[in-house]
């Protein structure tokens, strides 16, 4: 299952101290198919973090509306899975106890939330450390602790927020190629923030350039190479050509 | 070497100062010298000792480092020097005090021997004073901790939540804390009656303040990116207090648990002080009108002893509930 995400005309205002307004995001409308990989990318400050929040329903737009599937998205949703830029692991949980937390909440038996969990272990890489504690993993250990914490609830939507903006140039390419090893099965809709062109355009179908604040879409590009996609596909000619496109945009937004 | 030596001439030089200033008033310039005289060979002594612990224990680095201190290590030796260093530090003030009664520079009923505080202990623990009065201190210090913390976990809770709360009782809190609660003890006996519930109630109130202070701090402290994930999961208000509020506030909860032990038993004795028929601060006041110095210097201990063990237990306890900090720290 998964879900196509429709923007309408959305805003985000922010009220600064002194009574002035600052506008963040938009308005921007888009449509992101069902199933489709769709990355986001833009100077910082354009609202991209925004836009995401406002998808996830934590946030309230101050205008327009967003919609998932024909539903307008007014709260958070269970079937629809937010990842940030720090793991965000509540620490006084091990590594499984981290993982079952959305099934907790959602008040799945014991039993079968553990097996969920055991199940996902070996596709994070995280076999041995079910018993670990988030202090003793690395960052990128961490980050797919995060991310198998939003895949457990097989979410029909995935929102990502930098997700491994923090992490190391070959640690992050392994967890994306993960990633997109996972997304290939499921096939959830993923709308991932980040900053990293040779990332958006080796992971998605479609790449977004945001313009400066208030953000808004100065591009739309769309990624031909065929899937499955490996690493080796980022050395092609048709890899460099539209990373040069997605470039352009970007010191043009 | 010499360092320490030096360090340990200076010692003595400061301690004989401290002594002649001590017994200006009423001994003979002789006495106190003669004092001196056998404090600081005593004194040199047990430093003498004590750095040859340290040099032991840091054998292996002093090859490289002769001067470093001894590192906190899993060697069997360093950690019985390190389990030494403070029982040596307590025979030090035994050794002190024998000294001083051995040289007669007060009266026995100002400054009785070891021995005969230890005789007195030997006996109000055999005919069952002391049972009785610590038993009777420790109902109230136990009950005035639980009354004192679950009153402040609730209010701290509450005012950590809405700011209608804080702005009402944050001033009121304040000017209670702020008030010696020795002064308002009295109130308390008068409300209260001499009898337990008094003792209780400023046991409660001086544990209070701290442990609001803490759970306060400590459910504000609660990561907002962490709010963020149990709203994003739909996480009811029952579910984020339980699975998100309290664990991570528990830290700063035990710390406060902490401070709240040892205050619990000044709280009691306080209430003792003002009015009781029973108690270690009873005892006290009452061996004190009696002269009866060493039963003074025994219920004392006993405190001590009574509240170091609480904060033991509450250090064990927190220790058992946040392994996993001490786990993510190992690595």
């Amino acid at each position: 299952m998964s879900a196509r995400i429709t923007v309408s005309d959305l805003a985000a205002v922010y009220q600064m101290p002194g009574g002035d307004t600052l506008p963040a995001l938009g308005p921007v409308s888009f449509h992101i198919e069902a199933g489709s990989f769709v990355c986001i990318l833009g100077p910082s400050g354009c609202g991209k973090s925004t836009l995401i929040r406002l998808l996830a329903g934590i946030q309230r737009p101050s205008r327009g509306q967003a919609f998932l599937n024909d539903q307008s998205i007014t709260q958070p949703a269970r079937r629809v899975g937010l990842m940030f830029q720090d793991a965000n692991l509540m620490p006084w949980r091990t590594v499984l106890d981290n993982l079952v937390l959305p099934l907790e909440v959602a008040g799945v038996p014991k039993s079968e939330r553990l097996a969920a969990a055991r199940a996902l272990l070996p596709a994070l890489g995280l076999a041995d450390f079910e018993a670990a504690y988030p202090g003793e993993l690395s960052g990128g250990m961490a980050q797919r602790v995060a991310l198998g914490r939003v895949l457990i609830q097989k979410p029909d939507a995935l929102l990502l927020d930098e997700p491994f903006g923090a992490l190391d140039a070959m640690t992050r390419e392994r967890i994306s190629l993960d990633l997109l090893d996972m997304w290939e099965r499921q096939r959830q809709t993923v709308l991932m923030v980040t900053h990293d062109i040779h990332e958006a355009v080796l992971l998605a179908d479609r790449v977004l350039v945001f313009s400066r604040r208030p953000g808004r879409i100065a591009a739309d590009i769309r990624v031909s190479l065929p899937r499955p996609r490996r690493l080796e596909d980022t050395y092609g000619a048709l890899f460099g050509q539209i990373a040069g496109q997605v470039r352009a945009a970007i010191s043009q937004a | 070497m010499t360092v320490w030596m030096e360090e340990g001439k200076r010692y003595c030089a400061v301690l004989r100062v401290v002594l002649v200033l001590c017994t200006w008033d009423g001994v003979s310039l002789r006495t106190s010298f003669r004092l001196c005289l056998v404090m600081m060979p005593c004194c040199s002594a047990v430093r003498t000792t004590g750095f040859l612990i340290m040099q032991l224990n840091a054998f292996p680095k002093s090859l490289t480092r002769p001067l470093a201190l001894p590192q906190i290590g899993r060697r069997p030796l360093r950690r019985l020097g390190r389990r030494l260093t403070p029982l040596l530090a307590l025979a030090l003030v035994l050794l002190g005090w024998q000294v001083v009664v051995l040289l007669e520079v007060y009266p026995a009923f100002i400054i009785p021997s070891p021995a005969a505080v230890l005789e007195k202990a030997v006996t109000v623990v055999g005919d069952g004073r002391l049972w009785l009065h610590a038993s009777t201190t420790l109902a109230a210090v136990l009950a005035g901790l639980g009354v004192g913390v679950l009153a402040a976990l609730v209010l701290g809770y509450a005012i950590a939540k809405s700011s209608l709360l804080d702005a009402v009782l944050s001033p009121l809190v304040v000017a209670l804390q702020s008030t010696p609660v020795v002064a308002y003890a009295p109130l308390l006996i008068i409300w209260f009656g001499s009898g337990l519930t008094s003792k209780i109630v400023t046991g409660a109130l001086i544990v209070f303040f701290p442990m609001l202070i803490n759970t306060v701090v400590g459910i504000r402290g609660v990561p907002s990116e962490l709010r963020d994930l149990m709203r994003a999961m739909q996480a009811t208000r029952w579910q984020t207090f339980i699975k998100l509020e309290v664990p991570a506030a528990m830290p700063v909860l035990f710390s406060g648990l902490k401070i709240s032990a040892t205050l619990a038993v000044i709280g009691a004795v306080v209430g003792e002080f003002v009015s009781a028929n029973a108690g270690l601060g009873f005892l006290i006041n009452l061996a004190r009108s009696q002269y009866d110095t060493p039963l003074v210097i025994v219920a004392v201990l006993t405190l001590t002893v009574m509240a170091r063990l609480l904060y033991g237990l509450a250090s064990l306890v927190e220790r058992r509930a946040l392994a996993w900090q001490s786990r993510a720290r190992r690595d």
